[in-house]
């Protein structure tokens, strides 16, 4: 009998126990949640190892930044349903506009911080095997017959987004703005791809790994994480015209009133302006927004590439762009109708 | 067992032939592919990426919620199996169902059913965050979405064995006077001990490898709120790929500590049934 | 005859009952409550048209088909697996046996990214095939089902073998001494006896391969009107941030195993009852 007490007790004392750590938050050193996307777990790492050196050396106390890294949407999801980030740093402004409708960011958190809240940027690049054995130098040639793509699905990631709306500002500008060539020239780059994963990893791996297709559609900074792991096979091929891809940063205002973290989310997000930031974010492959800082890095970056922003009158930001080109029914699931 | 097995070689044989291609095709195999990403780079980048601070909260984490589930459906397993084979009562196909539907779940709504429970859009927000308790994106919300996943394990093992053997012995032992625990333990239980356990073991490998539903509720908090599969994921995005799967080789690794341990308590177990029968 | 008498006759049903349903409810029934709660918010007219949308019914059939395709492999494969594991003495028995646990220990991630390097037209397994026989496995139908194919895997296996080893040769022996043949005496005596066993593993194994998620989208190509599956259209809502539509599907998708799990535990009871009543 005994026995059975027992078993029926363990469970419900450890049910207590691990209640415990989740009521009592230990209070020793400040602590920030930097919600993010991937891959900037890096990035990040290292920048949190200088900030929180620069936050003791102004301040005294201690900080240790969480960190959370996942699909930008997803993530912003987790912050939505009560995931309790101080700032988030992620891949779209419009997973920081639905935590804004969602009632946690004030208006306005695109003007808080220079460049559109944007720190640093990237662009759209190609990744192609080396040598280039199918001569593909821009997105003209992505719909030439026999040229395999691969770039994953804009309607699973926000990665994949860019790489369409690139091609689209490409078409634009070759057809004169007459959108039904436009759509023409999209649906013949799509009818190229062979495999849409939902994730740009997952497309880096199909195209890197698996061998598929002839040319993948990137991030810059994630090119360079592929070139980095597999050196000597694959080259990377800057397009003459491309979008500028702004991650942008936030406050999530209620969490930090909360929790009365503001004073420090700000610091943190604003030090990521500072020139050691900035050289951090350079050396992660992502494009320092201050233009002084970026010139260190002319060797890396292609810096005279012709870069159209979200905020173009072609696109109109990224709301009307998203509920045009992607929401269910929208231009890209046309492309995909039987 | 002899007679059969001895009998008809030709079959025997084939069966054996096709057990040993199918397992070599669909298991060893995406094994070989993991132990060989893992070592791909020798012993000691392996053992770098596995004893790292990160990996091994992660690590902690998952055995943590996996010890917390599998204790919590065993018990549950129990009760549900005699209560479901030992009566008739009306609804009794619905309730079996019911058990059933953590499977029928794609992982990635059983996580969302916590999130609509508990999260910021719950109903049961309110109360939670008034009381300053944290159960979604917190380590309970792990061991939730952990034991809704492997939910109908233990159940599932033990209700086909015992609907099986009927209930004669038992009622017998009741008719000579055993009370509840009794006969559970003394005529019930040395049945269904087989069960029991490979329901254990598919619950705790499945709540260690578990990814879809935990991704939804943990909020992806390093060194908090990662499970070991989480981890994975996060370093193979990050192009860290040898990380990744020198992890996913602990993970292998599990699934064979949990053979080992199996070995263990079956031989024990056999002693035991040779014991009783002399 | 029995039902009355038994239910007197057997005691321990208050707690084992109460337990039981608490704990579904607690686990099962009030999170499902909670999505069915968020996708009434669509209205019927709004659900209607989320779940009669072209490419969802597309992707629906496609999951429907692939878990179908998987779960009918598992069940002959399971049921040789269970077989030759539970009646033959061969070498590397154990480590076949250890091995069914595999595909729950991993994350699915991995295992979908191991698959995918196996099958692709460069791969160990699926460039030979592709050279010799033009079949592509991956970023095809068969590729999602190779991938639900190694996630349940475990299913008909572990719940036929219990019951195999609880089944007393002694039938069998009396059968082929009374001249029965191998043939009749599978299909007359054991088929029987592990049937229940056997549906049960069937229908868990395809309502897991109907969610599965986490393995496919490594390996499906994802390409709408072909390779698209059921759980990635409810991520694709998720991404827009569109929960109504998003648990409408999942709420379909459940229904419709929900169904599935019924009439096959259905089938079983109504098998239990006649058997016990024989």
């Amino acid at each position: 009998m005994k026995k059975h007490i027992a078993a029926l007790l363990g469970p419900a004392l450890a049910v207590g126990l691990l209640m415990f750590p989740a009521v009592s938050a230990p209070a020793a050193t400040v602590e920030l949640t930097n919600v993010s996307y991937d891959p900037t777990r890096e990035l990040y790492e290292e920048y949190n190892k200088a900030f929180s050196a620069y936050y003791k050396g102004k301040t005294g106390n201690d900080v240790e930044v969480v960190q959370s890294h996942g699909g930008s949407s997803k993530q912003a999801r987790t912050v939505i349903e009560g995931n309790e980030a101080d700032v988030v740093t992620l891949a779209l402004a419009i997973d920081i506009t639905a935590i804004e409708d969602a009632g946690l960011i004030k208006p306005g958190w695109q003007q808080e911080f220079p460049g559109n809240s944007s720190p640093y940027t990237s662009t759209i690049v190609f990744l192609v095997r080396k040598g280039n054995p199918k001569n593909i130098k821009d997105w003209d040639d992505l719909t030439r017959e026999g040229v395999g793509v691969i770039t994953p699905n804009p309607k699973t990631s926000g990665g994949a987004r860019w790489n369409y709306l690139a091609a689209w500002a490409f078409a634009d500008e070759k057809f004169n703005h007459d959108e039904a060539q436009v759509q023409a020239f999209i649906k013949k780059i799509f009818d190229n791809v062979l495999v849409l994963d939902t994730g740009a990893r997952g497309s880096t791996n199909t195209f890197v790994q698996n061998g598929q297709g002839d040319v993948l559609l990137a991030w810059e900074n994630e090119a360079y994480l592929a070139l980095a792991e597999t050196p000597g096979q694959f080259e990377i091929v800057a397009p003459p015209l491309s979008i500028l891809a702004e991650p942008p940063v936030a406050i999530v205002d209620s969490n930090v009133d909360k929790k009365g973290t503001r004073e420090l989310a700000t610091e943190y997000l604003n030090h990521l302006y500072s020139d050691e930031g900035q050289r951090i974010a350079g050396k992660h492959y992502y494009r320092p927004s201050n233009q002084k800082i970026a010139e260190e890095f002319k060797d890396v970056f292609v810096l005279n590439m012709k870069l159209v922003t979200i905020d173009d009158p072609l696109f109109g930001g990224w709301g009307p762009a998203q509920a045009k080109h992607f929401n269910d029914g929208g231009i890209f699931d046309q492309i995909y109708t039987r | 067992m002899g007679r059969w097995g001895g009998e008809n070689r030709a079959l025997r044989r084939l069966l054996i032939a096709f057990s040993f291609v199918f397992v070599g095709a669909m298991l060893v195999l995406p094994l070989c592919q993991v132990l060989w990403k893992a070592f791909e780079s020798g012993i000691r980048p392996f053992w770098a990426s596995v004893s790292d601070e990160y990996a091994l909260k992660a690590l902690r984490l998952s055995l943590l919620t996996t010890v917390m589930a599998v204790v919590c459906n065993g018990l549950f397993g129990l009760c549900a199996a005699w209560a479901l084979t030992r009566f008739a009562f009306r609804g009794k196909g619905f309730l079996i169902t019911l058990i059933d539907i953590p499977f029928a779940v794609s992982p990635v709504i059983a996580g969302l059913v916590f999130i609509m429970t508990f999260g910021r859009m719950g109903w049961a927000y309110p109360f939670l965050s008034e009381h300053g308790i944290k159960i979604v994106f917190a380590v309970p919300g792990l061991v939730l979405a952990t034991i809704f996943v492997t939910f109908p394990f233990v159940a599932r093992e033990i209700i086909p064995v015992l609907t099986a053997r009927g209930t004669d012995e038992e009622e017998a032992a009741v008719l000579m006077g055993a009370g509840f625990f009794q006969t559970f333990r003394r005529v019930t239980f040395p049945h269904i001990r087989w069960a029991l356990l490979y329901g254990v073991i598919l619950c705790t490998a499945r709540a260690m490898g578990e990814f879809g539903a935990v991704s939804v509720v943990s909020g992806h908090l390093r060194g908090r709120t990662n499970t070991l599969p989480l981890h994975i994921e996060i370093l193979f995005r990050e192009y860290h790929t040898l990380q990744s799967f020198s992890c996913a080789a602990i993970l292998v690794a599990t699934a064979i500590l949990i053979l080992v341990a199996r070995n263990i308590v079956e031989g024990i177990s056999r002693k035991d049934a040779d014991y009783h029968a002399r | 005859m029995t039902r009355k008498t038994r239910k007197k006759t057997l005691p321990g049903f208050g707690i084992t009952m109460g337990v039981t349903l608490a704990y579904v409810s607690l686990i099962v029934l009030i999170p499902m409550a909670s999505l069915a709660l968020m996708s009434t918010d669509l209205g019927p007219a709004g659900f209607w048209k989320v779940i009669t949308d072209s490419r969802t019914l597309v992707a629906l059939k496609v999951s429907f088909l692939c878990s179908l395709c998987a779960a009918l492999i598992n069940a002959g494969a399971g049921l040789i697996l269970a077989w030759v594991i539970v009646r033959y003495r061969f070498p590397f028995r154990r480590f076949v046996d250890g091995l069914m646990e595999l595909p729950f220990a991993l994350p699915t991630a991995v295992a979908g990214i191991s698959l995918t390097v196996l099958t692709t037209d460069k791969g160990w397994v699926g460039g030979p095939l592709f050279r010799l026989l033009g079949i592509k496995i991956a970023y095809t139908e068969l590729g999602i089902i190779t991938a639900i194919t190694f996630i349940t895997i475990p299913f008909v296996v572990r719940t036929v073998q219990p019951v195999l080893e609880q089944l007393s040769p002694d039938y069998e022996e009396a059968g082929l001494i009374l001249g029965a043949g191998r043939a009749t005496v599978f299909f007359r005596i054991i088929l029987p006896e592990i049937l229940p066993a056997l549906l049960t593993g069937f229908s868990l194994a395809f309502a897991r391969g109907l969610g599965e998620y986490g393995s496919v989208i490594f390996i499906a190509g994802n390409i709408p009107f072909r390779t698209e599956i059921a759980p990635l259209v409810i991520m694709s809502k998720l991404e827009q941030f569109n929960y109504d539509e998003a648990t409408a599907v999942a709420l379909l998708m459940l229904v419709a195993s929900f169904v599935v799990m019924f009439l096959v535990n259905r089938i079983q009871v109504r098998a239990a009852s006649f058997a016990g009543e024989k």
